[in-house]
């Protein structure tokens, strides 16, 4: 009921706002509310939460059964974090909107609502043509914010990115088809396993263009330039992780053989994926541009934990997730807060932003220093549970990815000199005021969560999948054959019923 | 006591009553084109068509109710099952929403002349899908070709009008003819003229009866607008006054295709394997072509008419599955692809009064903003042909994948999701024109501020249309289940 309510919400909230004339400038704050009803909802669902059992808040209703299709939603440990990411980062996002008062109010607002409610539909889903649906009904909200309210190269950004996951998310349609045809059901819960490399690499290929994965982020410059500093922070910070829901659920205990077959491939892409985000991010010439490439580095760190397919990569990955959402939301929002004061989010023509805007100075040096995974910081905890599980595949990419930590000091440390110290740039005026109440009210809870988490990573990394805390102790997990232990740790939910 | 000496057929009223309900309503209404005066004409012949069209939904409905098994009659030239009632509820469906579409047009010549015609062509329709045996096949599609023939040429000051007419004449002429044709080398061949008698007939191997099959499936295809014989539709459905070109495009597919299958199956059946071949030959063509095609064209018409080819390219892949799920699949498919067909025609319709010219991606630009109620249709229509979801058109693709994934065709399912893949370029195209790009001030017909010209019956269409598109997403099972009924009178 929880779940269903949480997807119902949003979408009934959008639809209120595209059917009920109601006056422009009553849109944002009816959005805003209702995001943060949202927030509240699941804030109260994760405080009941079974971390230690399996399915949780399921509701299951048949939806046409000669293909074995139901609507079947529930959390996971893991998918419950991934939905707060969601829904804290898309009432982020909606305050944004409103902070700055986006034109076509009604249509614009009901389109954010639809989209967090179709990526919460996403984390829940545990039926692939569901999962299909929503992940598909993503695309449309973000095809259109970025169309219409984007920068000014913002239609060709919006036609690459729905080409490019649009390719990606058909050659998983053929997939999904092929699987559940065979599988005789469309079921997460109740279907088997395959070991079809091809069904594998459909389903691969959709979620290395989400994430982006190299070579797939072709896309990705583009978009989180061109579309709206609040919609880039839920592009970067939600939609990516729609991939690290599906590789968690779908991919890895559903496709054991070509997992271990492909594994090194993956890790390899992984490891230059991060190695090259991270170099072209100390490249960019603005703030957007370094956190977009960043965002490929971090992401690939990611994938590195997945495709580690041992307990510590996995319970890294997800925490890294969630670390990864906030941190890249709350640069993008700040990095919108800068464009939209000074006109400009390049390098060349910012400089000195310190001096009289202590404020300013401390969010983004706080959420810079997060990025940077400081040890101490949840960030750090994320890179180091990720690099200790995926140095069990290899010593290599575990040595490329504490390199690429260093490559992650040097960028983001680029940005905060460029932005805060350095010579005032041309575009910095004067006696332009620091940051206000009302920018504040949206960074600063996405950094108190942040250091909420660099007090307790636990709270994320210990609560995600049931079994976790065993595993850690048992032989297994320290083993090589671990994708038994995975299966057993992300389906345990239904193994144990 | 000489009606009781003679002899006489037995007549299965029933069966016969949703075809009779239109052609009586034809006749009415063209009866109302010279007696009733021209004041209420277009009220009298529109009512008079839209509740012909009503009445033949609600009779095919009964007959649906009424037959659980298939049966023949009058010397089983016709069959009654519910295979043919599901498509002439739809067929009544997509002339009801067309008569809501041609209320707004102010059509002043040939008003009687317009509905009447467009209730004689829904009446060969529902016909021609009940047809049990060459004879009826060919009367059927003669019936509602030539009804269709002159609605085309109907605007007869439009120089477009009358080359649609014309053009479509001459190539419908020609696949009529080699249906005939076709239909001939099969009697020649096996001596029967039903459908059934000829599937019991064994000579596989006699070439004339195979040529004859590939004659008469072209002669369908010419109708389905089906790549490679598609050529008259683009400048047809440009032609042609749009709200004609909906019925066209969302009926005749209904017919042409469900007739197909029924004929593949049940006259056809041991040759299965050659046609299924051909008939994923045709899909993978018509996929191609009206893809690649839609692709480049700048008239909205134009595009949804290669558009509908690439569609007839889907429904073919079901049709070559020949299993339960693919008859599933064909039926399911028709229903959002006909609203969405509609409906998207009668945004063009609405586009097109308020333009007085013709619908280009140019002359569309800006207007999901201008007008808020059809952009927002028109974006889920879209949608609905592309595939996403909320709309039934994703679960269309989804059974038709199946389908052809269940008779162990991948080819045919990767085929189909790289043209799904090409599609979404021109129907987000439309997209990104009507929201992304500034409307030009050249074409802003309506005084600032003013409203837009009101036609509730086509806002009715649209919305009906939009309810269909997203309805039939959410209520897959109960639509499923009469596909199923259906699918299974045909012995599937």
């Amino acid at each position: 009921m929880l779940t269903t309510l949480l997807i119902v919400v949003p979408v009934a909230a959008a639809l209120f706002l595209w059917i009920v004339p109601l006056p422009s400038d009553y849109a944002g704050p009816f959005a805003f509310l209702a995001a943060l009803v949202e927030v509240g909802l699941w804030a109260g669902g994760a405080v009941r939460f079974d971390y230690a059992g399996g399915l949780q808040y399921s509701a299951h209703h048949a939806w046409f059964s000669d293909l074995g299709v139901s609507y079947h939603v529930g959390f996971y440990g893991y998918s419950l974090w991934l939905t707060g990411l969601a829904v804290v980062v898309g009432a982020a996002a909606v305050g944004y909107g409103a902070w700055v008062q986006r034109e076509r109010a009604r249509a614009y607002f009901g389109l954010m609502l639809f989209l967090t409610g179709s990526i919460v539909g996403v984390f829940a889903s545990q039926d692939l043509l569901l999962f299909y649906a929503f992940f598909e009904a993503m695309l449309i909200p973000i095809y259109v914010l970025v169309g219409v309210w984007g920068g000014p190269r913002r239609v060709a950004a919006s036609v690459t990115f729905v080409i490019y996951t649009m390719v990606g998310s058909l050659l998983m349609l053929a997939s999904i088809v092929a699987f559940g045809i065979s599988q005789h059901t469309f079921s997460l819960v109740s279907s088997g396993t395959s070991s079809n490399d091809w069904i594998f690499l459909g389903f691969a290929v959709a979620f290395a263009v989400k994430a982006p994965l190299f070579p797939f982020h072709g896309w990705l410059r583009q978009a989180y330039t061109e579309a709206p500093p609040e919609v880039a922070a839920v592009l970067s910070g939600v939609v990516s992780k729609a991939a690290v829901f599906g590789l968690i659920r779908i991919v890895l205990p559903h496709f054991p053989k070509p997992v271990s077959d492909f594994r090194s491939t993956i890790l390899v892409l992984s490891a230059i994926g991060l190695t090259y985000g991270s170099l072209l991010a100390f490249r960019q010439p603005d703030i957007r541009g370094v956190v977009a490439y960043s965002s490929l580095g971090q992401m690939s760190l990611i994938m590195l934990g997945i495709f580690a397919a041992n307990p510590l990569g996995l319970d890294g990955a997800v925490l890294h997730s969630i670390n990864h959402g906030l941190v890249s939301a709350a640069m993008f929002l700040l990095a919108g807060m800068v464009e939209r004061e000074w006109g400009s989010g390049e390098f060349a023509r910012l400089g000195g932003a310190a001096r009289g805007r202590p404020i300013l100075a401390t969010m983004l040096l706080t959420a810079g220093v997060l990025t940077l995974a400081v040890p101490g910081s949840t960030n750090f905890a994320g890179e180091f549970l990720i690099l200790a599980g995926v140095f069990r595949q290899g010593w290599g990419y575990a040595a490329v990815g504490a390199v690429a930590i260093v490559l992650a000091a040097m960028y983001t440390l680029r940005v905060l000199s460029a932005v805060l110290h350095e010579r005032r740039g041309e575009a910095v005026t004067e006696g332009s005021p620091d940051l206000r109440f009302e920018q504040l009210v949206l960074v600063v809870p996405l950094v108190a969560l942040l250091l909420a988490l660099s007090v307790s990573p636990n709270t994320v990394s210990g609560h995600s999948f049931p079994t976790t805390a065993a595993a850690y102790g048992t032989p297994q997990a320290t083993g090589a054959p671990s994708v038994a232990v995975l299966q057993l740790k992300v389906t345990s939910g239904h193994l144990t019923k | 006591m000489i009606a009781a000496s003679i002899p006489t057929p037995h007549v299965d009223w029933l069966a016969l009553s949703p075809a009779l309900a239109l052609l009586g309503a034809a006749s009415v209404a063209l009866l109302g084109a010279v007696l009733v005066p021209a004041w209420v004409r277009h009220v009298f012949s529109a009512v008079v068509a839209g509740s012909g069209f009503a009445t033949a939904g609600v009779l095919a409905a009964v007959v649906y109710h009424r037959t659980p098994t298939a049966t023949f009659l009058i010397a089983e030239s016709m069959s009654r099952d519910r295979w043919a009632a599901v498509a002439q509820i739809l067929i009544a469906g997509v002339g009801l929403a067309a008569v809501l579409v041609a209320w707004g047009s102010g059509r002043r010549e040939h008003v009687g002349e317009y509905y009447a015609l467009l209730a004689a062509a829904g009446a060969g329709m529902i016909f021609f899908v009940q047809a049990g045996n060459l004879m009826t096949l060919f009367l059927g599609l003669e019936w509602f070709s030539i009804a269709l023939y002159v609605l085309s040429a109907l605007d007869t000051n439009r120089e477009r009008s009358l080359e649609a007419g014309l053009k479509y004449l001459i190539v419908g002429s020609f696949g009529s003819a080699i249906l005939l044709f076709g239909a001939a080398l099969t009697y020649g061949s096996t001596g029967q003229l039903g459908f059934v008698p000829i599937g019991d007939t064994p000579n596989a191997h006699d070439p004339m009866y195979v040529v004859g099959l590939s004659m008469l499936l072209v002669g369908l295809a010419f109708k389905a607008s089906v790549a490679p014989f598609h050529m008259w539709t683009p400048d047809v459905y440009e032609g042609a006054p749009t709200p004609v070109t909906a019925f066209m495009a969302a009926a005749t597919k209904v017919a042409a295709l469900t007739v197909m299958l029924r004929l593949l199956t049940t006259a056809f059946p041991q040759q299965e394997r050659l046609w299924g071949i051909a008939v994923a030959v045709l899909a993978c063509a018509s996929l191609a072509i009206g893809n690649l095609a839609a692709l480049v064209q700048k008239n909205v018409k134009r595009m949804l008419a290669y558009s509908s080819v690439s569609h007839a390219g889907f429904m073919l892949i079901a049709v070559a599955a020949d299993n339960a799920l693919g008859g599933r699949a064909l039926l399911y498919y028709l229903v959002p692809y006909a609203a969405a067909t509609i409906g998207a025609f009668a945004v063009v319709t609405a586009r097109e009064r308020e333009l007085t010219g013709e619908v280009t991606i140019d002359s569309i630009s800006g207007m999901g903003w201008e007008r808020p109620f059809h952009g927002a249709a028109m974006w889920v229509f879209m949608l609905g042909a592309a595939g996403f979801p909320l709309t039934g058109g994703m679960l269309g693709k989804l059974y038709v994948f199946s389908a052809a994934y269940e008779r162990g065709w991948w080819w045919l399912v990767v085929v189909g999701v790289v043209a799904t893949a090409v599609s979404l370029y021109y129907y987000l195209g439309v997209v990104r024109a009507m929201y992304m790009r500034p409307g030009s001030s050249a074409l802003r017909v309506a005084p600032a501020g003013g409203s837009p010209p009101r036609d509730p019956a086509l806002s009715l269409a649209v919305a009906i249309s939009l309810g269909v598109t997203v309805g039939s997403f959410f209520f897959v099972s109960p639509l499923i289940g009469l596909a199923r009924h259906a699918a299974s009178s045909l012995l599937l």
